[in-house]
Formats: structure tokens, sequence, C-alpha cells
């Protein structure tokens, strides 16, 4: 097991590197923020990729021009805009929040919010049926009454059998 | 009442199947270009044939036209070019080029070999105008309107089918808007 878990820390360890090697920046900072934001864009051609992973040749123009907007000191925002202008909102792993992505984000919210309205109304329910209807007749309790009391006292006439 | 509850779960089954059966055989890599109702990009770029000769992006503000993005390292580019010489043929629709990270040499061998459709072609070796127009895999082809604004982008071949379906009926409410 233990050999397992280093050899996959080994690869995790191994792209990460081979993704800041190839593009030298100034600062810990920048470097940091490059890796962030290659991280969080998504390669248009091979869509399960960020383009940090993706060896698509679109990927790394992107990561290209995420190295040289990076060194010339734009924010985040900025670079994000820039990359969505071109490739769309798509490219975002987390897009804005507008009309269109309004069911992506909020779907799982919608659903939990359901599910306990759901869950509310089996719970009222069984309660109201417990407490309000009565389980016996007059009728059916004054003969359990009647075994119960032939069950205390086994001597009493059998008047059943 | 109670008994109509009991249809939901059915409800939800079938709708369920609907919005799954509506994504079956859709194309998941084609994706909506970012630039659509906005003018092209600001580019200035050889021409293919003539290294001399340079175009800005005002070459598109004369009419509609089908920007096609193509390169001879991409194998769907030589399998849509028969289609792009007849529709440049028989349909007259003007077509301009977009030579996509590619060699001049063998570009030109290209066209020599297998007949040359373009108007014009725009020679883009660093993909500097194709990253700017969001281009992430030839071939695209882009309708691009008589003031230079793009209407249209499809990825992948242009057909005889996407000609009928797509370009032509798009093409012809441009012309008559313009």
């Amino acid at each position: 097991m233990r050999p397992l878990i280093l050899v996959i820390l080994l690869c995790v360890v191994g792209t990460v590197q081979a993704s800041t090697e190839s593009y030298p920046l100034a600062s810990d900072a920048d470097r940091e923020r490059f890796q962030e934001l290659t991280k969080e864009l998504r390669c248009p051609k091979c869509q399960n990729q960020s383009i940090a992973d993706s060896n698509a040749p679109i990927a790394s123009d992107m990561r290209e021009a995420v190295h040289k907007l990076v060194q010339e000191g734009q924010s985040n925002e900025d670079i994000m805009l820039a990359m969505t202008s071109r490739f769309g909102e798509f490219v975002r792993y987390r897009p804005e929040l507008d009309p269109r992505t309004f069911l992506l984000w909020f779907t799982p919210l919608i659903v939990i919010v359901l599910g306990l309205i759901a869950v509310a109304i089996v719970v009222i329910r069984s309660r109201r049926n417990a407490t309000s209807e009565p389980v016996l007749t007059e009728d059916e309790r004054s003969k359990v009454d009647a075994m119960l009391a032939q069950v205390d006292d086994p001597d009493a006439p059998d008047n059943g059998r | 009442m109670k008994r109509l509850l009991l249809f939901i779960p059915l409800l939800l089954a079938v709708g369920l199947g609907v919005v799954l059966f509506a994504g079956i055989g859709k194309d998941k890599s084609a994706l909506e270009s970012a630039l659509i109702d906005k003018p092209m990009p600001e580019f200035e770029l050889a021409s293919l044939q003539n290294p001399d000769q340079r175009y800005r992006s005002d070459v598109f503000e004369q009419k509609v036209v089908l920007l096609n993005v193509w390169g001879t390292w991409c194998p769907s580019c030589r399998v849509e070019h028969p289609d792009l010489v007849r529709l440049a043929r028989d349909e007259g629709v003007p077509i301009y080029g977009l030579n996509y990270k590619d060699n001049r040499d063998a570009a030109l061998q290209w066209l020599d070999e297998l007949g040359n459709p373009y108007e014009l072609v725009l020679f883009d070796p660093q993909g500097k105008l194709g990253f700017d127009l969001g281009v992430y895999g030839a071939p695209e082809t882009y309708i691009i309107d008589s003031k230079g604004i793009v209407r249209f982008r499809h990825v992948g071949v242009v057909d005889n089918e996407l000609w009928e379906t797509e370009l032509e009926p798009r093409i012809r409410e441009l012309r008559e808007d313009s």
C-alpha cells in the first residue's frame, strides 16, 4: 500500500514541477499566480484538462499568454477576461455567475432544498397520523381490556373459547 | 390525489430521459465562439502568396465572407478542401483563408496541388490572429459580415450539408441586411 501511495505522490510532484520549469517568473507570488491561473483555465481542445495539464498546442499557447500577462503584472481578473473574451466562459472551471450559469451554480442547492421539503412533508404527515387518528375504536378497546384482564387472571372464566 | 402523487417518479424519469436524449449525438467539442457579434480582432498579417502585401482587419469591411482557418498539418483540412473549392466556384461565395501555424512553402504547394478557393490568404505562422479569434483547432470556418463583425463559427469540416443548412441561409440573410 505504502509504495503505491509514494508512486502516486511522485506523479503529482512531477507534473507540478514540469509546468513551472519552462515558464520562469521573477517572484514566488507570480509563480503561485501562474500556477493558480493555469489550473483554473480549462483547455478548449481537450475539455477535461486544465491548460496546466494539457499537451494540446492551444493549451501551450494559452499558458504562454498567461505567462506573458503575469510578467506584465496584469491582475488575475484581467488575465481571466483576456482568456474568456477569446475562448468564452467555457474555459473557466468556475464560470462567472450570470443568468446562463445560474442553474450550473444553484442546481445542487435547489435539489437539497427540494429534498428537505420532501422530508419535512413526510415527517409532518406521519406525526399527524400518529397523534390524531385513534388507533382503536371503543368497541375494540373493551375487547382488548377483556383479553388483558384474562391474561392477568388466568382463573377467570374463558368467554372467548 | 395520493394515487396521482405516485406518478411523480415516472414523470421525473421521463423528464430526465428527454433531457439526456436531446444530448445524444451532440458534438460536445464544438464550442460557441466568444466573438459572435463582435468585430474581428485587430491584426496585421502578410499575404501567404506575397510577403510584402500586408492586410489589416479593415480587409473584412467590404462584403460578407467565409473565413476558413487551415493548415497543411491538419488532416481534416484536406478533407474539406474540395468542398471549399466547389463552394468558391459554384456558389460564388468569397472565401478568405487564414493559414494557421503553418509553413509558407508547404502551404503554397498545397494550394498548387489541390486548387485555391481563397480570394486572399492571411499568413499567420505564430497563430496570433488565430489566438485572438479563439481558434482551438483547425479547421474552423467563420462568417464575417460586411462591417467586419463575426456572425458565426463552425468548428470542424465544411461540407455540402453544412453549407445548405447553416452557412448559405446565414450568408443570404446578412447580404439582404447590408
